[in-house]
């Protein structure tokens, strides 16, 4: 993962520089025009932040189950970048929600769900911090429970009523509902996943010093 | 040898409940005082306002919930009790299953006194659908005791546990109240409205069918030091 960071900097660098130029060119949806346009920044922030939960969850029961402290790693960045992720959505969603509802916010099943997820999150960060020693797991169990919430969030807009779109709006985006706009969302997911990607390598990174760091202390002081 | 120990379990905080009355006393007084304060800001003039009895209802259980829980494990903590129980050669789920069921006893008896109360000082026509509303109840005290059970258990090895209960608790219960909430409220009108009654139900299954799994499920790795 380390060798390929860099050049996978460059790639999404590129995709973030060209995405813009993209996005303006995209063609305007027929009634909502220009704020249509904010969807290619709210589902991919959307999708990083579940590809941010897949890799929390698993990687917390691989930890709770086989006491690896690498999964333990993984789990504490992608949880950080869920919360991330997480809050660009929604804070992208109510700027759309403004022009399109005509309100900020709307007590709906997928808003409601969409924000006790990212609760759920923040208290995963919130015990990692306060929890004191031995807080890793009591989190690993947290970040479960959060991802066992994720497919019910995403689902929430095909069972009940809701005022936000149906999941059926993104593959049609992708395939190019209107003429022109696949190339454009689909550039702007692959970026932020790939933006995920290069985070997570980060962190773990980082993580790994600190874990480095932590162990090269205590043989100091034996 | 499951189920047994399981009701061992529960026999035994039954028993300590029994005679020294703490947690039930405290629970069930903090359970009134919480509605007498709903009640206060929410009653005017007779009236109150509408559909604010099943929002009481349910914040009063989630609240006292909690407090019981709380109440429960910081008794384990003292002479290190729960990991005398650990010790023991019995299946760790059973443990668990044992210590729910306590719980459940606990806020069921809360419930007996908080239905009425609420349906005096609030007017509201709880027991219109007895067995509806008695389902609901079930439904959504399983889901929170569950997740509750398992994270107050967890915590009594942490420090700052009494601030972290809630924090992990109330994100993660909140769908479970949010269904409560809503099945209460459809039972409340003039018609009880049981469709809309029963669909909340069904959800509250499934989330209590979801949460005892996943309790079940992570109990053993997560009490294991």
């Amino acid at each position: 993962m380390r060798k390929t960071l860099g050049p996978l900097v460059v790639v999404v660098g590129i995709m973030f520089v060209a995405a813009p130029f993209l996005i303006a060119q995209a063609p305007y949806e027929s009634t909502m025009g220009l704020i249509q346009k904010i969807f290619y920044f709210h589902v991919p922030s959307w999708m990083a932040m579940y590809a941010a939960i897949t890799v929390c969850g698993v990687s917390s029961a691989i930890y709770l189950f086989r006491s690896r402290a690498a999964a333990d790693r993984y789990a504490v960045s992608a949880g950080e970048l869920a919360v991330l992720f997480g809050l660009m959505g929604l804070i992208t969603g109510p700027l759309w929600g403004r022009k399109a509802w005509g309100v900020w916010w709307q007590w709906d099943a997928r808003l409601t769900s969409a924000l006790l997820m990212e609760m759920i999150f923040v208290a995963y960060l919130l015990v990692r911090k306060f929890g004191g020693p031995g807080s890793e797991k009591l989190a690993a169990a947290t970040a479960l429970f959060g991802t066992a919430t994720a497919p019910f969030v995403y689902k929430s807009v095909d069972i009940w009523r809701t005022v936000h779109p149906k999941t059926s709006v993104v593959p049609l985006l992708a395939a190019g509902s209107m003429p022109g706009s696949g190339m454009p969302f689909a550039l702007s997911s692959i970026a932020f996943v790939l933006l995920f990607v290069v985070l997570l390598t980060l962190r773990v990174n980082l993580a790994e010093r600190q874990a480095a760091l932590d162990e090269m202390y205590l043989a100091l002081e034996d | 040898m499951f189920m047994r120990t399981a009701w061992l379990v529960l026999r035994k905080d039954v028993a300590i409940e029994a005679r020294s009355w703490e947690v039930l006393t405290t629970t069930l007084f903090f359970a009134a005082a919480c509605v007498l304060v709903f009640a206060f800001a929410l009653v005017k003039e007779g009236q109150a306002v509408a559909d604010a009895a099943a929002g009481i209802l349910w914040i009063a259980i989630a609240f006292s919930g909690t407090l019981a829980l709380g109440r429960t494990f910081e008794r384990e903590r003292y002479s290190e009790t729960l990991r005398a129980l650990l010790l023991a050669p019995a299946p760790r789920p059973a443990l668990y299953l044992g210590k729910l069921l306590g719980m459940l006893v606990l806020l069921a008896t809360a419930e007996a006194l908080l239905v009425p109360m609420v349906a005096l000082l609030f007017q509201a026509a709880l027991f219109s659908r007895p067995l509806l509303m008695a389902g609901l109840l079930a439904g959504g005290t399983i889901g929170f005791a569950a997740v509750g059970t398992l994270f107050a258990a967890m915590l009594v090895r942490a420090r700052s546990r009494d601030v972290l209960l809630p924090i992990l608790l109330y994100p993660i219960t909140i769908p479970v109240i949010i269904a409560g909430v809503r099945g209460t409220v459809a039972l409340l009108g003039e018609t009880p409205d049981e469709a809309t009654a029963t669909m909340w139900l069904g959800i509250l299954a499934a989330f209590d069918v979801v949460f005892v799994t996943l309790a079940l499920w992570t109990f053993e790795p997560l009490m294991t030091e």
